[in-house]
């Protein structure tokens, strides 16, 4: 249990600094950045106290926020993905998650690739709206969305490849 | 009132949600207006301090360039003393504001954002080396923003890539003036509103900072005209603006203080 906890703090912290100082400084194309700092959301461990899980998620874009200086919007989407990733993961897994055995170590590919790609474009959506604020830019939004979305999700994807245990 | 506590305790989870959610929607309204978000951003001690440390890295990887950028200005500046000495200093807003009412102050840039909507810079120098809010930003080639907050250490520039920024300037060849604006699609264009049909824009015309406002002096440059069209009234062009600045490449700024500020902002408040 403790090695969990202790795992998880250290993923906050190290995400975050990842993210500030490495990512933020990518603009691939001039505005694509990559927003991995929500693997601490995906991998969070399924059995939780949920307002704790809602409350940390808050601090962490909260934290980001400070960083960014773009006011509360990735507080405000952490928070949103945090609150329906219960319905996310029924809608994924199906019966393993109500037996809650769900281990994202040994999740098969293709549920992977699921998992990770609504949680990131539900999330890139609510951010950019948030952070354009304007109705009539619509396209920009989308497209930021779309094109974040596909760097997240594959950076995401090649993190967890990379650094999950082998089970044996 | 059994039922209310009931009620608190079966949707403590969305009640949660709900509250969170609505903080941080307060904080992103707070942060769409200008002198608002006090309190979220990144010109405090732990963000600040953070970015120290990673600029201090960063820096070296980009010496070579910034030591050719401080070589071209010594040498323009050279140019503009030894031109002074015989007696010509018009064009110099450096050499001849410094020994008059503007101070300059030096800094680094620790973060320089531009690839978001609301940009800002977070720049070495705070409140303990008397820097205020409203004081401008430039670098040796032009403007980069208005000082927004600051900390003891630390300040934040409202960058002029950010859709909040509203900064007077003017064409260098007629004294007619307007708006800067950013329309958030390029990094190196922004936008001059309010010029009116009258005035004799063409490609390839600098644009320089009015001095109607009391942050920037008259004269300092923005950039060139590349493309100009009548707005949906007829009456004023929307131009624009090729920045002189790379405003995704800053090393060093230069804060500008107007000593007379105070006065000139007691007269017009005089006027109304």
């Amino acid at each position: 249990m403790n090695s969990i906890v202790s795992s998880n703090i250290a993923r906050f912290i190290v995400l975050i600094l990842i993210q500030v100082i490495v990512l933020n400084n990518i603009n691939f194309l001039g505005y694509i950045n990559p927003y991995i700092y929500i693997l601490f959301i995906i991998l969070y461990p399924i059995k939780n106290n949920r307002l704790l899980f809602i409350f940390l998620s808050f601090l962490l874009g909260l934290t980001i926020d400070l960083f960014l200086d773009s006011g509360g919007v990735n507080a405000a989407a952490c928070v949103s993905i945090a609150y329906i990733r219960p319905v996310i993961l029924k809608f994924v897994f199906g019966i393993i998650y109500d037996h809650q055995t769900v281990k994202f170590n040994t999740i098969e590919f293709g549920q992977r690739i699921t998992y990770f790609s609504i949680i990131v474009l539900i999330h890139h959506l609510i951010l950019f709206s948030l952070e354009v604020f304007n109705t009539s830019q619509i396209l920009l939004i989308l497209k930021k969305t779309l094109f974040s979305s596909i760097f997240t999700i594959i950076l995401c994807i090649l993190i967890t490849i990379l650094f999950s245990r082998k089970n044996k | 009132m059994q039922q209310i506590i009931n009620f608190l305790i079966r949707n403590k989870t969305f009640l949660l949600f709900l509250l969170l959610f609505s903080i941080s929607l307060l904080l992103t309204f707070q942060s769409h207006s200008y002198h608002k978000s006090k309190f979220i951003n990144s010109a405090n001690f732990l963000t600040g301090g953070i970015y120290k440390s990673a600029n201090n890295i960063k820096q070296y990887f980009g010496l070579k360039k910034e030591n050719e950028t401080l070589l071209e200005e010594n040498n323009r500046l050279k140019s503009i003393l030894y031109n002074a000495e015989k007696g010509n200093s018009k064009h110099s807003y450096l050499n001849k504001n410094t020994t008059n009412n503007y101070k300059l102050i030096p800094a680094q840039v620790y973060k320089n954002s531009y690839s978001s909507t609301n940009n800002y810079l977070t720049i070495s120098k705070g409140e303990k080396d008397s820097i205020k809010q409203d004081l401008g930003v430039i670098t040796s080639k032009g403007i980069i923003g208005i000082i927004d907050n600051t900390s003891k250490k630390f300040s934040r520039v409202l960058s002029i890539l950010n859709t909040n920024s509203r900064i007077n300037a003017q064409l260098k060849k007629t004294n007619h003036f307007g708006t800067l604006t950013w329309n958030t699609e390029s990094t190196q264009l922004v936008q001059l509103i309010d010029i009116p049909k009258l005035a004799p824009v063409a490609i390839g015309d600098t644009i320089i900072t009015g001095g109607r406002s009391t942050i920037f002096p008259k004269g300092i440059g923005i950039g060139e005209v590349v493309s100009f069209k009548l707005d949906e009234t007829e009456n004023y062009y929307s131009i624009d603006i090729k920045l002189f600045n790379d405003m995704t490449n800053i090393g060093h700024v230069y804060i500008i203080e107007n000593l007379d500020a105070k006065e000139i902002s007691i007269l017009n408040q005089q006027d109304e």
